[in-house]
């Protein structure tokens, strides 16, 4: 698809237009609708845009598996080290009140890295998903099978084991 | 009114046997959900809902679409087991809803007992306008830290589900 | 009580059994996962139909705006869309993994090829 020019000219324009539109959401998600999960999606589904356009390897080329593995798991490591680190000041678990002086500076400074913990994960579980279903294709045309055979049950393998 | 279009939308869905029209039916009905919700005034939840109902929700639907079968087969008869228990829960379900309190008004229950205290509080406590976030996150953290971690779990499942290759299923057992 | 009030919450029930329908009936696996989400979106919208305030405006505070809607139920409908959603996507993977297993992913068909198999 990347040899199509409109669909080149439109994605150009559009994807940062996405990405940026989902930082926006995130970060302002205490003044208007918005916060951490629906950031997380509209910043995925930027991503998304971009295979459609270039292709899952380009697309793997500029954000690999391995760092999005990695990021989901430490968003919700970054919400529970906040929560352990309102333990650690003295508070209860998930009290943002001990993390800095003024309370509404803290309760503000505590939201915005919770619900930036949660857009991570949730950015990196979507495209996850995305790039789990997409390979699939490509592995049952390697692994022999069809995906487009029609619908009828085949009889199984003689492979006994 | 949108609950009508939604109802003659739902219809469309279970009666069509191709899968892509079910698909952007679907995707169509979700839209129109977050139409709804925002004619509802909930903001935070229209934009949560067009998002991922409108959008990862079917993107995952068509990309499994790619894998599987268009059409789905004709099953014959009608099965009248299946009817008469969705009308019997539909009856029990309009009889309990005689119970239910005015639409909007501002004295239901729901408005008494901590509602009030999260609209008045907020801003003295947080500073934050945005209430849904303030109580999101403020005032049940606990609950969206679940939230993410069911978020990962599910990633970990469909990554646990869908990273051996494909293979098709061998008969159990040593032969004869 | 008007019949206005009953009947959104009629059309509600409307819809859920629509997709309670879907679930049960059908036996295509992504119809099932379909008719899934109508229902859980059916309950979300009686949830947010009893968080509105006729007069009320969007919880957000801002210049101008007194009395604002529940943002209770808001709340729960938030995480609850987002369960839903990964609900669906482990039962999309469930779905390619029976595909790749059986050939089919019809109920009946399935089922014919247990028995065959458990002869």
């Amino acid at each position: 698809m990347k040899d199509n020019p409109i669909l080149v000219v439109v994605a150009r324009f559009l994807i940062p237009l996405v990405m940026l539109f989902g930082l926006y959401v995130q970060f302002h998600g205490e003044y208007s609708p918005g916060g951490g999960f629906q950031a997380g999606v509209i910043f995925s589904a930027g991503w998304i845009l971009f295979v459609f356009v270039y292709g899952l390897e380009t697309g793997l080329r500029i954000i690999p598996p391995g760092v999005i593995y990695t990021l989901a798991s430490l968003g919700v490591l970054l919400y529970c080290f906040i929560g352990l680190l309102g333990v650690i000041l003295g508070g209860r678990f998930l009290d943002f009140y001990p993390l800095l002086e003024s309370p509404h500076a803290a309760q503000q400074a505590g939201i915005i890295l919770v619900e930036f913990g949660v857009g991570v994960t949730v950015a990196t579980v979507v495209m996850l998903f995305f790039l789990m279903f997409a390979r699939r294709r490509g592995e049952e045309i390697a692994g022999g099978l069809d995906p487009d055979a029609e619908d009828e049950p085949q009889p199984d393998e003689d492979d006994w084991r | 009114m949108l609950l009508l279009l939604l109802i003659v939308v739902g219809l469309g869905v279970v009666l069509t046997r191709d899968l892509l029209k079910a698909t952007m039916l679907f995707a169509i009905y979700s839209l129109t959900i977050a139409g709804l919700f925002a004619a509802l005034d909930a903001g935070d939840v229209a934009l949560t809902e067009a998002a991922v109902g409108a959008g990862i929700s079917t993107i995952l639907i068509l990309a499994v679409l790619a894998l599987v079968p268009r059409h789905e087969k004709r099953r014959g008869g009608h099965n009248l087991a299946a009817l008469f228990t969705v009308l019997v829960t539909g009856a029990a379900l309009v009889y309990a809803s005689l119970d239910l309190p005015e639409f909007g008004a501002a004295d239901n229950p729901v408005h008494q007992h901590v509602g009030p205290y999260y609209i008045e509080q907020t801003y003295s406590d947080m500073g934050i306008p945005n209430l849904v976030a303030a109580v999101l996150a403020g005032y049940r953290s606990i609950d969206t830290m679940g939230e993410a971690v069911v978020i990962l779990t599910a990633g970990i499942a469909v990554y646990a589900l869908l990273s051996v290759p494909p293979r098709r299923r061998r008969k159990k057992g040593p032969p004869a | 009580m008007t019949v206005l009030s009953f009947f959104n919450y009629w059309a509600v029930i409307v819809l859920m059994m629509i997709g309670y329908y879907c679930m049960i009936v059908r036996g295509n696996m992504i119809k099932k996962i379909i008719g899934l989400g109508i229902f859980q979106t059916s309950a979300f919208i009686l949830f947010i139909s009893a968080g509105k305030v006729i007069g009320g405006s969007t919880p957000i505070l801002r210049e101008g705006v007194d009395i604002h809607a529940n943002p209770l139920p808001h709340v729960i409908i938030l995480t609850a869309i987002v369960v839903g959603v990964a609900t669906t996507a482990v039962g999309l993977a469930l779905t390619v993994r029976i595909r790749e297993a059986y050939g089919s992913i019809d109920d009946d068909a399935i089922d014919a090829v247990e028995e065959g198999d458990g002869e």
